[in-house]
């Protein structure tokens, strides 16, 4: 086993550089990820190492970035792309919804689109209007489109690799809020499948369901809880869709009690087909309503109030306290 | 067409003449810069293609009032700028065509029942893009210009342009309507093709109309005039000239696939039915302007000119009794497309399919053969 502690940042950085230098049809392309190296530092060095037909610097057009990824694939590369930041990528909406997500349908299964939609996304770094948003849900609910998200460093390195080598488009959520957070990377292997569900702290009293920056959270919750007594099980979605769900239903067949934690707004989030699901599943385990803790129905709000917009530990724990009280 | 109550409304029609090589009247001319290079026989050619394509549109029209499809998009009166583009482009190059470019799919080699399945609502495509070289008609407006610019840049990546080769060098086509140039899209791609020097051409057929909205309502310039500001070449052709369409796009497709960038061709035609057949096209334009395109036919002044060139009735008989045969082809092959078959559907979502997929599937089929004298 050869583990490195870094940063998601570099752990994407390295598993990018990975995919790459395995297929030389894999192709980074988004704005100011050459010279600059991202934004954010994700592709920094890539362009230098794979020059600039592989790690294309592209005009300021979210759309033509997925437009010309697409005829990219008609010649056979494996476009990765990078959208700056979560709310700039409406622009390139309908090229993902209308085109991406139906080439393979539309010829019957003919044509391959094996194109990664990189997004960082999410709040809690203090930032302006439209870099904080969470759009998974718009991407999920999306017949035709697959979309993941990872939590920690070991996690973003394997499953961007594994995100590229798949032949179906993937929209790949990034944490932004932990990019900066260093963790174990084992570069040798990874023992998880892209889509699969991880149980990432073992409890008997509730089952904490959530994914990519929340996962952090609900495990401090998870954490604080123990002075009350409490064990709760935390799960780690990894996967939105598919969704992966069999650790969930077994999970909360034994606790009885489900709180699923998101960033995005409730009405019509993740949280809500994850209740329907829990409900179809367990419903004869259940001994309380599932419960969702969630950032609120209104877009999101200046930074400042971003604090009390999030979930946050307490927030969680209540939503814990509220469905073991109506047991 | 202008409105003449609206002293702004901008003239788009009458800047530099469109290229001309071949007069309504059926004569020969000159242009400075184009000249078709093909002899007697080639001309044969492409009025064949011409014949054969506007069959392909009157019948799928009448299969669509009899009921067979559900609608269709006619061509009429857009054949010559279909079929000299189509003709112009090599077997390596790659065409991405909208849903009215069924001279385009034609020319690639398609089987044109496909686009019967399309417009019946059997299939969403059919034929695999990579075979001839075509892509599945695009809908939505003006996306394809993108995917035609993205699939050029990777020609530039694989190194096959500008080396000379001419059965190796390739170039990627992007057809589009007067309409698509409102969209951003196509704006994008324009911008992108000049800045990578995409090997690609943009052939808009400019047929005056997005559904109702007229072209002086999209453009505040000529079209082939966009080109000017983003750094390539516009070029207007008249666009029922098959000789010119072809002599122009040839150009532009040599200009690509040696290495000197992407061109916009504004192929300047009409359509002479309405947008679909659901549309009413009286509404908005009069008659008389429809007249005036009649006598600008893109078939006839090609007969014509065959005729003054001494070719025998019978081989103008021959050709129909051709035409009538893709006819019959048509209506046959149209009974015989099979109905979509829903339960097969959910396996062409994914490469990969989702234990989701395969369990709506298995909910749908058990609820398809629990009624009696189901298949199963």
């Amino acid at each position: 086993m050869t583990t490195e502690k870094m940063t998601m940042v570099k752990a994407i950085n390295s598993g990018l550089r990975a995919s790459m230098e395995a297929d030389s049809k894999v192709v980074v392309m988004g704005e100011d990820i050459g010279r600059l190296g991202g934004v954010f530092r994700v592709t920094e060095g890539l362009q230098k190492d794979f020059g600039d037909h592989r790690v294309m610097d592209t005009p300021l057009a979210e759309s033509a970035i997925v437009g010309t990824a697409i005829g990219l694939t008609f010649r056979g590369f494996r476009p990765v792309i990078e959208i700056q930041f979560d709310g700039f990528v409406y622009p390139a909406y309908d090229q993902i919804v209308s085109q991406v997500a139906r080439m393979h349908f539309r010829s019957s299964g003919k044509v391959r689109m094996p194109v990664v939609i990189r997004i960082p996304y999410g709040g809690g770094i203090g930032a302006v209007e439209h870099h904080s948003d969470s759009p998974e849900g718009q991407f999920a609910m999306t017949a035709g489109l697959k979309v993941v998200a990872p939590s920690t460093p070991h996690d973003a390195h394997w499953m961007i690799q594994q995100a590229i080598a798949s032949d179906d488009p993937i929209v790949f959520m990034e944490p932004k809020r932990r990019y900066w957070e260093s963790g174990q990377v084992d570069t040798g292997s990874t023992d998880l499948p892209l889509w699969s569900s991880q149980v990432v702290r073992p409890g008997r009293d509730a089952t904490l369901i959530t994914y990519g920056p929340m996962v952090k959270t609900c495990l401090a919750s998870a954490e604080a809880a123990v002075e009350d007594g409490l064990e709760l099980e935390v799960i780690d979605l990894r996967t939105l869709s598919p969704l992966d769900l069999a650790p969930v239903v077994e999970s909360v067949r034994r606790t009885g009690h489900a709180v699923v934690v998101h960033e995005a707004a409730r009405t019509l989030g993740l949280g809500a087909e994850i209740a329907a699901r829990i409900t179809e599943e367990c419903f004869f385990s259940l001994e309380a309503p599932v419960q969702r803790v969630t950032g609120y129905d209104m877009p999101y709000p200046p930074s400042r109030a971003e604090e009390e917009f999030l979930p946050g530990l307490d927030r969680i724990l209540d939503a814990v306290d509220r469905a073991l009280q109506e047991s | 067409m202008n409105d003449p109550f609206d002293p702004t409304t901008p003239d788009t029609t009458t800047d530099s003449p469109p290229v001309q090589l071949l007069t309504p009247a059926g004569q020969r001319v000159t242009d400075p810069d184009y000249s078709y290079d093909g002899d007697l026989a080639d001309v044969q050619d492409l009025y064949r293609d011409l014949v054969m394509v506007r069959r392909i549109d009157t019948e799928a029209f009448a299969l669509q009032r009899h009921g067979e499809l559900g609608l269709w998009p006619p061509l009429l009166g857009q054949e010559a700028a279909q079929v000299g583009a189509g003709r112009a482009m090599r077997p390596q190059d790659f065409a991405f065509p909208t849903y009215r470019d069924h001279g385009i799919v034609w020319c690639r080699g398609e089987d044109p029942t496909y686009l019967l399945g399309i417009f019946r609502g059997s299939s969403l495509g059919g034929w695999d893009p990579a075979d001839r070289h075509v892509a599945l008609p695009n809908i939505i407006i003006g996306a394809q210009t993108l995917h035609a610019t993205g699939y050029a840049m990777g020609l530039t990546i694989d190194g096959l342009v500008g080396t000379g080769t001419p059965d190796r060098d390739a170039a990627a086509m992007a057809f589009l309507g007067d309409g698509a140039t409102s969209q951003g899209d196509f704006n994008e791609a324009l911008d992108w093709a000049a800045v990578h020097q995409a090997p690609v051409v943009f052939f808009c057929q400019n047929n005056h109309y997005a559904i109702s909205v007229p072209l002086e309502r999209q453009t505040r310039v000529p079209i082939a005039q966009r080109a000017d500001g983003f750094g390539l070449p516009g070029v207007r052709v008249d666009g029922n000239d098959v000789l010119a369409c072809h002599a122009v796009t040839t150009a532009a497709l040599q200009r690509a696939r040696d290495g000197q960038g992407p061109t916009l061709v504004e192929a300047v035609t009409y359509r002479m039915g309405a947008h679909t057949t659901s549309d009413d096209p009286t509404r908005y334009r009069e008659a008389s302007e429809v007249e005036a395109w009649k006598a600008k036919d893109p078939l006839e002044r090609v007969a014509t000119h065959l005729r003054d060139e001494g070719v025998c009735e019978e081989w103008f008989a021959a050709l129909d009794t051709e035409a009538d045969a893709l006819g019959e082809h048509l209506r046959e092959s149209c009974q015989r497309i099979p109905e979509p078959d829903l339960a097969s559907l959910f396996d062409q979502v994914f490469v990969e399919t989702t234990v989701e997929l395969d369990q709506q599937k298995a909910e749908y089929v058990a609820w398809r053969d629990s009624f009696e004298g189901s298949v199963a």
